[in-house]
């Protein structure tokens, strides 16, 4: 099947050939100025593992580039000042209204610069779209144990790129000064009243004087489009140098193992299917921007600090924060001479205490589980039912909370008071996160004792036979749509080879064959080459799941899930890894 | 080492090079056929732009553009370029002789500056701590410019007689409200004062005062009632008087205080009652500020004591 549609004809050889020269010329002038050949060549054999679920990280990048280019041009018309006039422009219901400069900026960009409209809802859209990614992307990395070693240091600067990512979408949600982001503003300066120490002083250099102050505004931008930006930029730089030295993580299957990459090279499909996707992806947030409304500002009206209006919230990404502060008992401390007041719990106690944790997650699993080795092959989330119970118990706790943010449209809704919505909440927050854990660890253990769940069923063909019965045979799949069966990789087996001197990275044609079912790595045979620094002597590490797993792979070893795909027989390169693959293969 | 090209035997390359479109010909209609959406698009949006705009269209069109662009290069790569899959070995990130070789040198160094020269050491941290601390002076100096932090926190511009105005600086006679009415009042002269609207309820028709609390009846003639708008949870201001529960709701986060009982609180997050300005009645009949309020109007802040 494979000759027929790449037969190389006579004139794509030829016209390959003159292509080859002209290469091998700019080739030579990049590296005769910059000596990059080594590592231009590094860059585009780049192996990229073939998972949909890569893309999450690739959406947040994108996104923020989409945010940078249409963020310069939403600046070129924001006024920063908080300065009042009388309105004037072209939107007709405001006309006459006393408002800031910043809100009438904004209105002006919305209603009379052409495409202004456009660019500042896909503005807002991307960054929607961006902290929703990064989420997805950090629950990916969590579930499947991502950040485990080597990669704990990306997983906490993960984790304060999506600190500066909800600090800066809540900056820019503030900017235009409407009546509900001015809402925001006077709950955020009582925030940061409250902290201990430096509260009263912070919240003045920061507003410029008591609530609203004179100066909220322009800080804003400066932090908004300036501060905040390079630093995203600059912890992002380092996200991607870290993954690129690393390599990619990579699920079980398909040849892959903890010493390898298996997938798509940079250079040409991988570049041209990403770059596609950013485009599809700025496609996308172009056709929201323009009929998918977002933070209809005129509607809202200028911010006034004496109105505010019922069933105001903010974006998303802050409202489990806002959630927080709704469903806090209301307790203050009096500390003698000072006051610790209520809003400083919710908003900055309990999620510092929660990003704190969750930054230090790697290094915590790592010392819970003693389980110090490099892993390069991902977990299935229901093989680690313990992480995977407490993951699901985390984001349901964000969850309540968020709920919590909008109680009063839920009262509505469900036609209850809100006290009754606030009670319920208030008890779901602490015994909604207690019923899912141990309910997701049980599902977890339960779907680990079913063997074939997870493996897709062979399909059958019906063959008529010479005596004219009829026979079912597991059908032939064309080399594309092989299964990818994903293998429990062990736990706390140290997984770094041998070091081979001068090591240096080989990549090698692997032929069609790695696809179908992974070569077996039961944990019970699969020993941990000694050279592991990681190892522990005389810890045991295989666990109970472990032997879980050993029981099932033992059980797809003796045919209890009907025949086993042979393992490629014939057809693979000179590279190809042997069947146990863990050693660097030959080259 | 080796490389794409290393891989020698023709069998093997032709298999990893191999496309995986099943009908490369189609493949190419359907990038190619992107690609000329995405051409035509962009002189619709030229028309469109000239034409004063329209963001529906504009919005559209700019995804048939980039959509376009973007479907045809992913397209391409999916199906008309070699995909693999490919294997490479990952380089090992640590090695023994490096390592060893690295501590070794770091050593060196610390030798030299913690050996014999510890107290330079000291001196050095202990200069770098001071100079931290001094370099945060210069982020004071920006507060000089207003208001110190603090002092306005504790205070408003309410003072004993202060004339109660509304929003457009109008006194508030005592005929001004019916029962149950309410209306955001100011001190005469700050009607732009953020910390000083207050919230003016009309309870009753006769003098009223919390449960226990007879003494506060000359604080409410006719039954006006006054208390800091300022919300004392997160500051919002508390808009919502429910006169048939005498009920004051703030709508951020529902807390909910009674205005009977000196605005204590019911329900929600707020942790102190709103604090309650004394009125009197002039000899005219106007209503003014018996006195200032009694605290710190609004939500708690570090330095505000027990
Ligand atoms: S600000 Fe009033 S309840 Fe939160």
């Amino acid at each position: 099947m494979i000759g027929g549609r790449n037969r190389p004809i006579g004139m794509r050889a030829r016209a390959a050939a003159v292509g080859k020269t002209a290469a091998i010329k700019q080739g030579r002038d990049i590296d005769e100025r910059l000596g990059l050949a080594g590592a231009g060549r590094w860059l585009l054999n780049y192996i990229f593992p073939d998972h949909w679920s890569f893309m999450l990280g690739e959406i947040a990048l994108y996104s923020f580039i989409i945010l940078i280019l249409t963020g310069v041009y939403v600046t070129f018309f924001f006024v920063d000042s908080a300065h009042e006039i009388v309105y004037h422009g072209a939107y007709l219901p405001l006309r006459g209204v006393h408002m800031s400069e910043a809100y009438a900026s904004t209105l002006d960009l919305s209603f009379s610069v052409r495409a202004g409209l456009v660019i500042r809802q896909m503005h807002h859209w991307a960054a929607v779209i961006f902290i929703g990614a990064i989420g997805i992307h950090m629950c990916r990395i969590f579930f499947t144990g991502a950040f485990r070693k080597p990669r704990e240091i990306n997983w906490t600067i993960g984790l304060g790129l999506l600190t500066l990512a909800l600090l800066n979408g809540f900056l820019g949600y503030s900017l235009p000064d409407d009546l509900v982001s001015g809402t925001g503003l006077r709950i955020f300066y009582s925030v940061f009243e409250s902290i201990p120490l430096i509260g009263p002083w912070f919240v003045y250099l920061l507003y410029g004087g008591n609530f609203p102050g004179n100066s909220i505004i322009p800080h804003m931008l400066v932090l908004h489009v300036f501060v905040v930006p390079i630093l995203i930029a600059v912890l992002l730089t380092a996200h991607l140098a870290i993954i690129m030295r690393q390599h990619h993580s990579q699920f079980p299957g398909k040849g892959a193992t903890e010493t390898n990459v298996v997938g798509t090279p940079m250079w040409p499909a991988y570049a041209a299917k990403s770059g596609g996707y950013f485009f599809m992806l700025f496609g996308v947030i172009a056709a929201l921007g323009g009929v998918a409304q977002i933070n209809p500002i005129w509607l809202f009206g200028p911010y006034d600090p004496i109105r505010v209006s019922s069933f105001t919230q903010p974006d998303w990404y802050i409202g489990w924060m806002d959630g927080a502060l709704r469903l806090m008992p209301n307790w203050e401390l009096h500390l003698p001479g000072h006051m610790v007041a209520n809003a400083f719990w919710p908003a900055l106690f309990m999620p510092g205490i929660l990003f704190t944790v969750l930054g230090a997650w790697p290094f915590l699993e790592a010392r819970l589980t003693r389980d110090y080795a490099h892993h390069n092959l991902l977990d299935r989330p229901r093989d680690r039912p313990v992480r995977t119970a407490i993951g699901a118990g985390l984001l349901t706790f964000f969850l309540v909370m968020l709920l919590g943010g909008s109680e009063d449209v839920i009262a509505v809704f469900l036609d209850t008071s809100v006290q009754a919505v606030v009670w319920t909440l208030r008890i779901s927050l602490i015994a909604a996160p207690l019923v899912v854990g141990p309910v997701t660890y049980l599902l977890c253990k339960e779907l680990s004792a079913v063997p074939s769940a997870g493996f897709r069923p062979r399909p059958n063909v019906i063959v008529r036979t010479a005596d004219g019965g009829y026979e079912a045979v597991p059908a032939e799949l064309h080399p594309l749509e092989q299964p990818e069966e994903l293998h429990p990789a062990p736990v706390g087996e140290a997984t770094v080879p041998e070091i081979v001197p001068g090591g240096q990275p080989e990549l090698v044609g692997a032929g069609r064959a790695p696809r179908g079912p992974a070569p077996p790595v039961s944990a019970a045979t699969a020993v941990a080459p000694s050279t592991a620094p990681s190892a522990i002597p005389g810890v045991r590490t295989v666990s109970r799941e472990d032997a879980v797993e050993a029981e099932v792979e033992a059980r797809r070893q003796r045919g209890f899930f009907g025949r086993r795909r042979s393992n490629g027989a014939g057809g693979n390169g000179p590279g190809r890894n042997g069947p146990d693959g863990d050693g660097p293969g030959g080259g | 080492m080796s490389d794409l090209s290393d891989v020698n035997e023709p069998e093997t390359w032709a298999e990893h090079m191999a496309i995986a479109a099943r009908h490369p010909r189609r493949a190419e209609l359907v990038v190619g056929l992107s690609f000329l959406l995405a051409t035509l698009s962009v002189f619709v949006l030229g028309w469109i732009y000239t034409q004063n705009g329209q963001p529906q269209i504009e919005g559209m069109m700019l995804f048939v553009l980039f959509g376009g662009i973007g479907f045809g290069m992913a397209a391409w790569g999916k199906w008309l370029m070699p995909k693999g899959p490919f294997v490479e070995e990952r380089e090992v990130l640590t090695s023994e002789t490096n390592q060893e070789r690295f501590s070794e040198t770091f050593q060196r160094g610390r030798v030299a500056v913690e050996g014999r020269r510890s107290f330079l050491l000291k001196m050095f941290i202990g200069v770098n701590g001071l100079m931290g601390a001094i370099l945060l002076f210069p982020l004071r100096s920006l507060t000089d410019k207003g208001p110190k932090a603090g002092g306005p926190l504790y205070t408003t511009q309410w003072k004993a007689g202060a004339l109660v105005v509304d929003e457009e600086n109008r006194p508030v006679h005592i005929s001004t409200l019916d029962v149950g009415g309410s209306l955001t009042v100011f001190p005469h002269g700050y009607t732009d004062a953020t910390d000083d609207q207050t919230l003016l309820v009309r309870a009753a028709t006769t003098p009223v005062a919390p449960p226990g609390r007879p003494d506060l009846e000359k604080w409410s003639p006719a039954g006006y009632l006054a208390f800091s708008k300022v919300c004392t949870h997160a500051g919002c201001p508390v808009g919502q008087y429910e006169a048939q529960f005498q009920k004051l709701l703030c709508p951020c986060h529902e807390s909910t205080f009674d205005v009977l009982d000196g605005a204590a609180v019911v329900f929600g997050p707020a942790p102190r009652p709103l604090p309650q300005l004394p009125l009197m009645m002039d000899d005219n009949g106007y209503l003014r500020a018996r006195a200032g309020y009694g605290e710190p109007i609004g939500p708690g802040f570090w330095s505000r004591g027990g």
